[in-house]
């Protein structure tokens, strides 16, 4: 803006025809030199050529298929045997009202035989799944409140549990929220050839919440004293970590068809055993017309009976190997050359961008 | 409205108009905060991301912690707030200067020292060489006799030359006392900000002189900003201060500007909104629906019978924020640090450093680099943009003996050093009139040498090359010039200049030999602006082939002439340029014909050939560039021929066969139309044919074109992939800038100097070379760089980076946000309906924190292909200039992309664990960690 803009120099008989350059500033605005600021860090490059993306399938392929098959088979292997009985354990006389009859004072008790199909190796898990329960629930999920359960200090933190917080007259209800309200209260008992299976019921919830989440010390109080009974009653003089019935309940299912431990039998249960069960069918999913099921089941070294993960892995290995097959036909019938520049998009239709 | 300015009258005008107290801030301290947010919330994301974070306080509603939408909403805030207050205070410092600085103005009769800030409409300003002015002045007194001042105007349009400035005729005369004392009434119109026009009047009271109403023009007035020069003091009445000067009212807050990516991201971040929508409104109707009929039935949810008026809307709300994480808060956040980076890594590049001045590179803008790829035109400067604006005296031509032709440089020519030991009269004379015909002025320096200050690069570099001659021009001593050659000192009387105008393309001066008493005319100028006035008996056809022969290397010519003149016809040649000087009408026009009057039969010495080289490596960048399908216009203000010159040696243009060059010209309308009409013809027909088409306009054609035949020179600009540009004005070349921007063209100006400033600041990318001409250019860039063979890097390597980097980070910010959505409006059909989030807050914020954002910021030093590659095959650029990597169809991948993951990572996590079995955590666990080993391999795949 200055006199810089009129340019100015020596005049220097004895210097060059040109004027000199500046002087150079070797000054501290220069930055500093290093891989990161010049974007000069090493990296690699690898280039995808045909062999090593056939080579690459393969390999896939052929790691996938053999852990496939193998999970396929551990979980053929696993015995499981699903007993329905909501709609059979009402009498039929009251099959046209499940509900009213399911909320009456009538007897519940129902015997169901099942019949094992295959040897079962011990310990055999009994669960009860129920269907179209939605544990997941938005109302149902949130309410809880994980400090009450923890600490019998905190017996009076009930928020997030209305409205199963605090009985009509002010009481803080332990453990609160709906999902504790509507503990599943059917029970089971086993027989084989009328001796008595015991069903071990310790051990069927997880460790950590045992030690961790429920207290050792909080007890149940003002649990299902409302007007509205929802589940199971809890015994006050047992600490909720004892509970574990309560606690595997209160491990929300992710889906509305769920399956919850509720015993181990630890005998082997032989072929064409035929076991008693006698059951109390006390909880209610006839209102929203849920399934409910008993299930015996063994497990293998990859859990529960499932064929997902066996089927998942060789389709996949199948893919590639299908992929790899292509590629090579590909590759031999119409082979081309690495890096021609005429398949560049600028050379194949000149003028048009 | 108008207004009636009593000079000197210290209490009339006193409250009648604002103090000259500039205020360029946004902010004050007490308005900050609430105006900022304001600010800040009339922006639609971010009033979108509040109404989220105010949604989520509602815990009836919330699925998350409300800290994991308002921890990152108010660190974004902050962060831009804190942006702006700096900015602000840096706008207050900068003004605050400006405010204090300390001018001499006349205070009841008496000149006192004020701070700029205090001066008043009404007062009378002095200022001295060099000041800068402060406000809108009308001139009243100057220390010239003949009431002239030179200002300089460069900061106001552009223009490096000096202007000329008169004192109003009423005015003319007074002396430096009566100056103090003058009282008078102006009248003008209300501030505006017309810098060409001022149309008021002048009526100085009763005891000074007369009392006629004189008429004032812009002519009269110098404007603030700008710098009186060669002019020892000048004194102003203030007319318009503070932020109603025409400077004040020109300025505006200059609009940021906003890349072409930018645009892109925001109109898929409106498609995802309305996407969103649509998904909320669907779902939250179904979810009531389910509501009523399922969960009713749903004993253990204890569904109260009766419920609130707004229940209806509390599933739709639900999920409104669990489907508010598809538009990613932080994304805004990350691509203005990573941008940032981008432009750090143009100020580090070493390859970008200017080896003679050692400055590096600047990207004083930080958040324009992905524009740098998808340039088409770019518009450039000719002189010290393309050239070095470095002039060396190369050749000359002496009474037909070309100097210089073996060895490339006349100053080693043994002839001619041999020439003038041996005093040879022309060379002589050639001489003298390369040293003396001049505006130069020499001034010693401290340690003796002679330092030349100069207007004209070109002059500087004949008086140089005299002086290597032996002719040095020592001392100019008002009108006394010294000049000393071989030992020698001779004298001369400058009588008159006859100055140089663009329209006269010559100047002369008129000498008389303090020795001799001899007067003679030494002229210099263009050669069609010399050669015609030659003397009947001269043969000039050597010199016409000594201008080709130069202008064919690229050089500039100048034609030297002189010739004696007598006595009596200086003295009556001299009454009539007096006369023309002062006359008001047409004055330059009076003066250039006065002028022709002395300026024929002359002399013609010789021809000069000064070269102005190209900068290093220019042609290999335009043909680079031009490779990678951007289109070169040169706009510059100097004459058709050199310009052409310059433009086939650096590739621009190709010469004949390949290539084409017609030219638009004309002086008329209809002559422009014409001429407009057969060249658009000619394009029309050779635009199927691989030739390179360019055509050539100047100045005066242009500004009919632009005004009258606006469409057909658009459809021409369109056509054509190359255009000179002669003669061209600053706010010409802006307006050729919008021009092509008017046509949805990515432009890119680049240029050095104070006349592209405007061209700089309209283009969508302004480049500035910190060159010869000071840093206006630099300053008011995007990107300063030190030589233009920068600009292939620039754009190449820097531009095609970030674009890419910063297509992938958008996409891939959304990708992830979507990913982890459909997951959670997948589980929504399996809970329900009723809004639950599979994940905890404090998953969704690891996810969006460190697993998605700190592993992708590797992607923003990732090359896609070695700068080599890009380098040597330029056409890779097309892919960016089309915008190949970031549309709605590269989206629309990416989207689908996201919806197939999240269908395979939902199916996937709920079956892995025995359907039946799943667990709400374990299953939240899995699929979280499934994104986020999708993610991390979508990342590892993309990035190269």
């Amino acid at each position: 803006m200055n006199s810089n803009a009129a340019s100015s120099s020596t005049a220097n008989p004895d210097a060059a025809g040109s004027p000199d350059p500046p002087a150079p500033r070797r000054s501290s605005k220069r930055p500093k030199y290093s891989k990161f600021t010049q974007q000069e860090l090493p990296a690699c490059k690898p280039i995808l050529t045909p062999k090593w993306v056939i080579l690459t399938f393969l390999v896939v392929g052929i790691a996938f298929v053999p852990i496939g098959i193998t999970s396929l088979l551990a979980s053929r292997d696993v015995v499981e045997i699903v007993d329905r009985y909501e709609t059979d354990c009402i009498p039929v006389a009251n099959r046209t009202d499940k509900v009213a009859f399911i909320q009456s004072n009538a007897s519940k008790t129902c015997t169901r035989q099942i019949t094992v199909t295959k040897h079962m190796k011990r310990p055999v898990y009994v669960y009860y799944q129920l269907d179209n329960f939605y544990q997941n629930h938005r109302r149902y999920v949130k309410s809880r409140n994980d400090e009450q359960l923890k600490k019998r200090s905190k017996t009076s933190e009930t928020s997030q549990c209305e409205p199963e917080d605090t009985t009509p007259d002010g009481k803080p209800i332990v453990p609160c929220g709906l999902i504790a309200w509507s503990l599943f209260n059917d029970t089971y008992t086993f027989s084989r050839n009328k001796r008595q299976l015991t069903v071990n019921k310790n051990g069927i919830a997880w460790k950590s919440d045992r030690d961790h989440k429920f207290g050792k010390e909080v007890f149940p109080s003002n649990f299902q004293n409302g007007t509205l009974i929802g589940g199971a009653h809890l015994d006050e003089s047992i600490p909720l970590s004892k509970q574990e019935d309560l606690i595997v309940w209160m491990r929300t299912a992710a889906l509305p068809t769920f399956r919850k431990l509720y015993g181990k039998i630890e005998v082997d249960l032989e072929e064409n055993d035929i076991i008693d069960v006698i059951l109390e069918n006390n909880y209610n999913t006839y209102s929203f017309s849920g399934k409910k099921k008993l299930v015996l089941s063994t497990t293998s070294w990859l859990g529960g009976k499932n064929d997902f993960l066996g089927i998942a892995y060789l389709t996949v290995g199948g893919l590639c190997f299908f992929l790899a097959l292509s590629f090579t036909i590909v590759y031999l019938v119409k082979p081309r050359r690495l890096g021609d520049p005429s398949y560049l998009s600028w050379n194949r239709n000149p003028g048009g961008h | 409205m108008k207004r009636y300015i009593y000079i000197n009258d210290d209490e009339t005008s006193q409250d009648l108009y604002c103090a000259n107290r500039l205020s360029n801030r946004k902010y004050t301290l007490m308005n900050f905060l609430p105006k900022n947010l304001w600010e800040q919330f009339s922006r639609f994301m971010n009033q979108y991301f509040l109404l989220i974070a105010c949604l989520q306080l509602w815990s009836l509603i919330t699925p998350v912690n409300p800290a994991s939408t308002w921890g990152p909403l108010i660190f974004i805030f902050a962060v831009s707030a804190t942006k702006e207050a700096w900015d602000d205070y840096n706008r207050y410092l900068s003004d605050k200067k400006a405010n204090e600085k300390e001018v001499w103005v006349v205070k009841q009769g008496i000149k006192k020292l004020i701070q700029s800030q205090d001066i008043r409409v009404g007062n009378i300003v002095w200022l001295r060489e060099n000041d800068e002015v402060p406000c809108d002045l009308v001139l009243i007194g100057t220390s010239d006799p003949q009431g002239v001042c030179y200002v300089e105007t460069a900061a106001l349009d552009g223009e490096t030359d000096l202007k000329t400035r008169l004192i109003p005729a009423a005015c003319m005369g007074m002396d430096f006392e009566l100056l103090h004392k003058i009282k008078g009434v102006i009248e003008c119109p209300g501030p505006d900000k017309d810098i060409r026009r001022f149309d008021g009047n002048l009526r100085l009271l009763p005891p000074f002189i007369d009392n006629d109403v004189c008429p004032l023009t812009i002519k009269n007035t110098i404007l603030q900003s700008c710098y009186l020069r060669n002019t020892e003091w000048a004194c102003g009445v203030a007319v318009y201060t503070g932020n109603e000067t025409k400077l004040g009212m020109t300025r505006g807050i200059p609009e940021p500007k906003l890349t072409a990516v930018d645009a892109m991201i925001d109109k898929l971040t409106g498609a995802i909104f309305v996407f969103q929508i649509v998904v909320v409104i669907v779902l939250g109707t179904a979810g009531n629906v389910w509501k009523d009929t399922e969960a009713r039935k749903q004993w253990y949810v204890l569904y109260p019978q009766e419920f609130p008026w707004y229940e209806l809307l509390v599933i739709p709300l639900r999920f409104e924020l669990l489907c508010s994480i598809m538009i990613p808060i932080s994304i805004k956040v990350s691509l203005d640090l990573v941008k940032s980076l981008y432009a750090k890594f143009i100020d580090w590049d070493y390859e970008m450093i200017d080896p003679e001045t050692d400055t590096p590179s600047h990207a004083t803008n930080t958040a324009i680099s992905e524009d740098l790829a998808q340039v088409e035109y770019i518009l450039t400067d000719k002189t010290g943009t393309l050239t070095e604006n470095r002039m060396i005296f190369r050749r000359c031509c002496i009474g037909g003996i070309f100097y210089g032709n073996e060895t490339g440089d006349a100053l080693k020519d043994v002839g001619l050093l041999n020439a003038i030991t041996s005093g040879s009269p022309d060379v002589i004379r050639f001489l003298t009139v390369m040293a003396v015909c001049n505006t130069v002025i020499p001034a010693k320096s401290k340690a003796g040498a002679i330092l030349y200050k100069a207007q004209s690069q070109d002059e500087e570099a004949l008086v140089h090359a005299a002086a290597q001659l032996h002719m040095v021009l020592v001392n100019k001593n008002a009108s006394i010039l010294e000049i000393k050659f071989n030992g020698s000192v001779l004298q001369y009387e400058i009588l008159e200049t006859l100055e140089f105008t663009s329209d006269r393309k010559r100047m002369s001066v008129v000498v008389k030999d303090c020795h001799s008493g001899n007067i003679s005319l030494l002229s210099k100028g263009a050669d069609e602006a010399i050669l015609p006035y030659a003397h009947a008996g001269q043969q000039t056809r050597t010199f016409v082939e000594a201008v080709e022969q130069y202008s064919q290397l690229g050089l500039r010519t100048l034609c030297l002439a002189w010739r004696e003149v007598e006595e009596d016809e200086y003295q009556e040649w001299s009454l009539m340029f007096k006369e023309a000087s002062s006359t008001l009408i047409d004055r330059e026009w009076r003066i250039a014909e006065v002028c022709q009057r002395l300026e024929h039969d002359l002399k013609v010495l010789g021809v000069t050939a000064i070269e102005d080289r190209l900068q290093d490596g220019v042609p290999e960048t335009i043909e680079t560039l031009r490779k990678a399908g951007i289109n070169f216009w040169m706009l510059t203000g100097d004459k058709q021929n050199t310009a052409i010159q310059i433009a086939l040696s650096c590739n621009f243009i190709s010469p004949e066969p390949k290539g084409q060059l017609l030219s638009i010209d004309g002086k008329t309308e209809d002559e422009v139309c014409r001429s407009l009409e057969r060249v658009l013809l000619t394009m029309r027909i050779t635009t199927s044919e691989p030739k390179d088409v360019a055509f050539v306009v100047d100045g005066w054609a242009l500004e009919i074109a632009l005004k009258h035949y606006r469409k057909a020179f658009t459809e021409l600009a369109i056509l054509s992939r190359t255009a000179i540009c002669c003669r061209v004005t600053p706010s010409q070349k802006a307006q050729l800038v919008e021009l092509l921007k008017s046509c949805d063209y990515r432009t890119l100006a680049i240029g050095d100097g104070g006349n592209d400033v405007r061209m700089i600041q309209k283009a969508d990318i302004g480049v500035g070379i910190s060159g010869r001409e000071g840093l206006q250019a630099a300053r008011a860039a995007d990107y300063s760089i030190g030589k233009f063979r920068f600009l292939k890097r620039l754009i190449l390597v820097h531009g095609r980076y970030s674009y890419n980097r910063t297509a992938f980070l958008s996409q891939y910010s959304f990708y992830k946000s979507l990913l982890i959505c459909f997951i959670q409006i997948f589980f929504s059909f399996i809970s329900g309906l009723s809004g639950t989030s599979l994940f905890n807050s404090v998953s969704l914020m690891a996810y969006n924190v460190f697993y998605t954002s700190i592993p992708v910021l590797v992607s923003t030093i990732d090359k896609d292909l070695s700068e080599g590659t890009v380098m040597q095959h330029p056409q890779i650029l097309f892919y960016c200039q089309a915008g190949r990597l970031l549309n709605p169809s590269t989206f629309a991948g990416w989207f689908g992309r996201s919806l197939f993951h999240a269908i395979v990572a939902f199916v996937i996590s709920i079956h892995v664990y025995a359907y039946e079995k799943s667990e709400m955590e374990e299953v939240s666990m899995v699929a979280l960690s499934g994104c986020i080993w999708l993610q991390a391999f979508v990342v590892a795949l993309e990035t190269k």
